[in-house]
């Protein structure tokens, strides 16, 4: 092995009672990979996202994250359930955008930014304000900053909700099905910003999509997910270019047919 | 003529600073109530093996008679070495009552709560307690109110239970009067006048506050 991986899904299981959503998952993430999720619905990958953001607890295995257990913590050698301190202290390197987006209502665009980097890292407020108008900017929403989430457009609210991930300072974002609840008109500005992310930032990137030319075009890697299972992955061109598994051909052409 | 208007205007500077009795009780009851209500919600949800606990708790609570819980302050715990003044024992249990009601009205705000916001706290790797300060909190109140409100007036109405253990507010001292003047007519009225028009005015108060919240959030 010649770089440790950001992300380790190491042989992870994730069951609903009798329901398995996730069978043995095994997936390396290297530093700064962008890597797309597709599949039908109910195949377990927003699951995915969920479980390295703690937002569901795993039934088997261990997620690492830069080489150290996520989900567990080292005493003794041996690998135990991780503590809240723990959990927060490795949480703190992963970010996550929403599909609904899930801006705090009672507060301004400014505010939302600025909420998490004075609470949790301790930021002085002048310094959170100044940080977070670079990143409304970058996002294109300066003179958005003191408007409530209801008085902005989905996209809007999502740059925003991008925003505030990013004020974290986070090392890997997670982006669940961010452009789902949008109108189509709106998903272009989204995706322009996540493709300004990826430029400027040095981010280790996992999203789940339906957006399939935003996938082709902007992951290192596809992965297709199907009952629970990676079905096939690989670079974008080749999955969808030539996909080599029956299952990933029906998906891929129902999407295109479909779209 | 059975109202005694002369009589009415002599015993009105008793009763009220009588009423004042009354309104103190009221409002430290409720502070009292509101705030641990708000710690027993918040508790069962940031604690969730206490979740049994405090729901026995608060049925016990609901399900026995505030006469009953102030007796049992003023008579029953003094057996245990708590000697409390009847003011105190009294405005305890009205507050503890209170404090029962009023934590499952918090509940049923936090229910209301949308499950996005809890996540996105994750995400952001917010405490528990900042959480519940900023992002929960502040959301959950607004709505809720008008329910705190009902329970502000119906504890105030409660408070002539306070008589009962000789805590001097308005029902006792109008007791009083009757019982050394005969005459219960004209205090008992202006008792109930009075509990009508502060119930009233607080439900005006309740009304606007409610407006302003609502202005506030709903922007």
């Amino acid at each position: 092995m010649t770089e440790q991986p950001m992300v380790r899904f190491d042989n992870v299981s994730k069951r609903y009672g009798s329901l398995t959503v996730l069978d043995g998952l095994n997936l390396d993430i290297a530093r700064g990979e962008k890597v797309s999720i597709i599949g039908p619905s109910g195949s377990g990958k927003t699951t995915v996202l969920r479980m390295l953001m703690t937002l569901e607890t795993i039934n088997d295995g261990v997620i690492w994250v830069e080489g150290e257990p996520l989900t567990h913590m080292q005493r003794n050698g041996k690998l135990v359930p991780a503590d809240l301190a723990h959990i927060r202290k490795i949480r703190a390197k992963i970010g996550m955008v929403f599909q609904s987006f899930n801006l705090f209502p009672h507060m301004t665009a400014m505010q939302n930014c600025i909420e998490a980097p004075i609470t949790v890292l301790g930021m002085k407020r002048a310094d959170a304000e100044a940080r977070a108008a670079e990143l409304l900017d970058m996002v294109g929403l300066s003179e958005k900053k003191d408007h409530y989430p209801s008085q902005l457009s989905g996209g809007q609210q999502q740059r925003v909700a991008i925003a505030r991930a990013c004020a974290m300072r986070p090392k890997i974002m997670l982006f669940d099905e961010v452009t789902s609840a949008l109108d189509p008109e709106l998903v272009g500005e989204v995706l322009e910003v996540i493709r300004k992310l990826g430029r400027e930032h040095d981010l280790t990137m996992l999203m789940v999509t339906h957006q399939m030319g935003f996938a082709k075009e902007f992951s290192d890697r596809v992965c297709f997910f199907h009952a629970g299972k990676i079905c096939e992955q690989g670079p974008p061109n080749e999955l969808f270019g030539a996909p080599k598994n029956e299952r990933t051909r029906q998906f891929l052409h129902a999407v295109l047919e479909a779209g | 003529m059975i109202w005694d208007w002369a009589f009415a205007f002599e015993i009105l500077p008793v009763l009220a600073s009588a009423a004042i009795v009354s309104i103190e009780a009221t409002l430290i009851g409720f502070a009292l109530a509101a705030s641990l209500g708000l710690v027993l919600a918040v508790v069962r949800i940031a604690v969730p093996w206490t979740g049994w606990t405090i729901s026995v708790l608060v049925e016990l609570i609901r399900s026995t008679p505030l006469l009953i819980q102030i007796f049992f302050l003023y008579f029953v715990f003094p057996k245990f070495g708590v000697v409390l003044d009847a003011f105190t024992a009294g405005v305890l249990a009205i507050g503890i009552h209170y404090a029962a009601y009023c934590s499952e009205v918090y509940r049923a705000g936090f229910d209301n709560i949308h499950r996005g916001q809890w996540e996105a706290s994750v995400a952001l790797n917010l405490s528990a307690w900042t959480t519940f300060r900023d992002i929960i909190i502040p959301q959950a109140i607004p709505p809720i109110v008008p329910a705190l409100g009902n329970y502000l007036v119906a504890l105030f109405k409660e408070t002539p239970l306070l008589s009962a253990i000789a805590v001097l507010e308005l029902m006792q001292t109008a007791k009083i009067i009757g019982s050394e003047t005969f005459r219960y007519t004209e205090p008992m009225t202006l008792v109930g006048l009075f509990f009508l028009a502060m119930s009233l005015v607080s439900a005006a108060l309740i009304r606007s506050l409610e407006g302003l919240l609502n202005r506030r959030t709903m922007r």
